[in-house]
């Protein structure tokens, strides 16, 4: 088994990992980490494979490790998003529970006003 | 055949990422995911991708970390609550099932992939040099696939257009986050005014040298946001009210030079985003340049936040 | 003189690597915030100092060199900052004592 080969399998079992998370989980906040942990193994699976593709003198193939860049930054900006989003709706409701029959926004601008 | 160094890794990555997923108390899961990511810049090295390494520690490890441990931090009075919420056992049996057959398939895409792999590293070696810059990927992401690098930049823009949209109405327009005072005698106020000089010239480095070697403006944007935020939180300075005029300027000059660039090359050059001959050089300096600063600037906005507080007339 | 630089990264570079295991050991088992952070400074200082020393010989020019030793005075800043803050938040955190 070669190095890319073995971090591909990682990256493999870090994307089921990432899943289980995502589902199990009912805080938003270790949904966000799971996805973040999901978003990573494919990035790992994407860097094993431009590792396969070394030649020319390089160590790897360059377009996919730009992708990879461009796809950490689009990540992170997602990750940012997804808890400004989060932030908002602990200061509306005071909870983060993602369930339907929550009581409706409690009070939040006597709250914090 | 693999080494020790190789498998230690995987191990520990795949230990942490365990742990962050399973850990119970989340401010746990979460310091063990930013650890998580510091790790995995090793491996980015290790499989020969210097440049992906400096931007997974600077945005995966860095500014990621910060996010999310902030974020736990203030979220922690919401632990008991959501614990209670907890699927039953038959639904995490099938998360796991579920898990273990996108596990199993991806694993079997791994042991099949073509051999010998398919490769881009010819055609993009063979085109290097008649783009002036030595880094292949700085001349992917800035001239063979520049359309890429355009729409992160105003995909950027559009998450920080939602982060401020977030804003109670009340705030709207004004600075984000709470006011931060620190002891202008403490620690914090000290590193805060040692350290970013060092961290902009640090930063100015890591995007002058992304021409030849690995860098480039992604990385040095983050450092230099990384000071901007140390200074804020530090509360040498405050963060500025969102519809300051050059605020908002800064933001979209990066993009509307890359984009003004873009449709100059359908005039001299034939297609959107060309460059004319001989002016690859330059042409990616200016737009460098440009974004660099703008880059900055988003990714600062992006981790302070929605607008809060508003300004006293 | 490349079998005393060998030599000279070996042990330097050992040295290190013993002072992060025992700031490792005593992160885990030492009972409070603040003897970990005691622990935490040997791994910071020390062990970085060692292994960025142990390197040195092997940078390959002055300006090489130079960023290896700025690497260490930047954790040394850092850590050092970072272990103020843990303890005083540490402290106004503990019961009135």
């Amino acid at each position: 088994m070669s190095t890319p080969t073995l971090f591909g399998l990682s990256a493999a079992v870090l994307v089921g990992l990432g899943l289980y998370g995502v589902i199990a989980h009912p805080q938003p906040l270790r949904k966000i980490v799971a996805f973040n942990v999901i978003g990573s193994g494919v990035f790992l699976l994407l860097g094993a494979i431009a590792r396969r593709g070394a030649a020319a003198g390089m160590g790897g193939d360059p377009v996919p490790q730009a992708l990879l860049i461009t796809g950490i930054v689009v990540a992170f900006s997602a990750t940012a998003l997804a808890i400004a989003l989060l932030l908002r709706l602990f200061g509306e409701t005071g909870s983060v529970t993602l369930s339907s029959d929550a009581p409706a926004k409690a009070d939040g601008d006597k709250a914090h006003g | 055949m693999i080494g020790i160094v190789d498998t230690g890794l995987a191990l520990l990555i795949l230990g942490l990422a365990v742990w962050a997923i399973v850990a119970r108390d989340t401010f746990a899961a979460v310091v063990g995911f930013v650890a998580y990511g510091l790790l995995l810049t090793l491996i980015w090295v290790r499989l020969h991708a210097v440049d992906v390494a400096l931007t997974e520690g600077a945005i995966g490890g860095g500014l990621a970390g910060a996010l999310l441990i902030g974020a736990a931090a203030r979220l922690r009075s919401t632990e008991a609550a959501a614990r209670s919420e907890r699927p039953g056992v038959p639904l995490r049996i099938l998360a796991a099932v579920l898990a273990a057959g996108v596990t199993a398939a991806l694993a079997v895409c791994v042991l099949t992939l073509p051999v010998p792999a398919p490769t881009l590293a010819h055609e993009t070696a063979a085109h290097v040099a008649a783009t002036g810059v030595g880094n292949p990927i700085t001349a992917v992401l800035l001239a063979f696939r520049a359309m890429d690098t355009l729409l992160e930049a105003i995909v950027l823009l559009f998450a920080l257009v939602g982060v401020w949209s977030l804003a109670p109405d009340r705030a709207w327009g004004g600075r984000p986050g709470p006011r931060q005072r620190a002891d202008p005698n403490g620690t914090l106020a000290y590193v805060a005014r040692v350290l970013p000089p060092i961290g902009i010239i640090v930063g100015a480095y890591i995007f002058w040298v992304g021409a030849d070697y690995p860098g480039g403006k992604f990385q040095g944007a983050t450092i230099l946001a990384a000071m901007w935020l140390l200074v804020m939180m530090a509360g040498l300075a405050d963060a500025p009210p969102i519809r300051k005029t050059w605020l908002r300027l800064g933001l979209v000059a990066g993009p509307l030079v890359f984009i003004a660039i873009g449709f100059a090359g359908v005039a001299t050059a034939g297609a959107f985003l060309a460059y004319p001959e001989g002016y690859a050089k330059p042409l990616i300096l200016v737009i460098e340049f440009a974004l660099m600063p703008s880059l900055a600037l988003t990714l600062g906005l992006l981790l302070v936040g929605a607008p809060q507080r508003q300004e006293e007339r | 003189m490349s079998a005393v630089a060998n030599l000279w990264t070996i042990l330097t570079v050992s040295a290190g690597v013993f002072f992060y295991f025992a700031g490792t050991v005593g992160l885990l088992r030492f009972p409070d915030t603040y003897t970990r952070l005691h622990a935490l400074t040997k791994a910071d200082n020390l062990g970085v100092g060692l292994v960025v020393l142990g390197l040195l010989p092997r940078s390959g020019s002055v300006l090489g060199g130079l960023k290896l030793l700025s690497i260490w005075l930047l954790v040394l800043l850092s850590a050092s900052t970072v272990s103020q803050l843990i303890a005083r938040a540490a402290r106004r955190r503990e019961p009135r004592a």
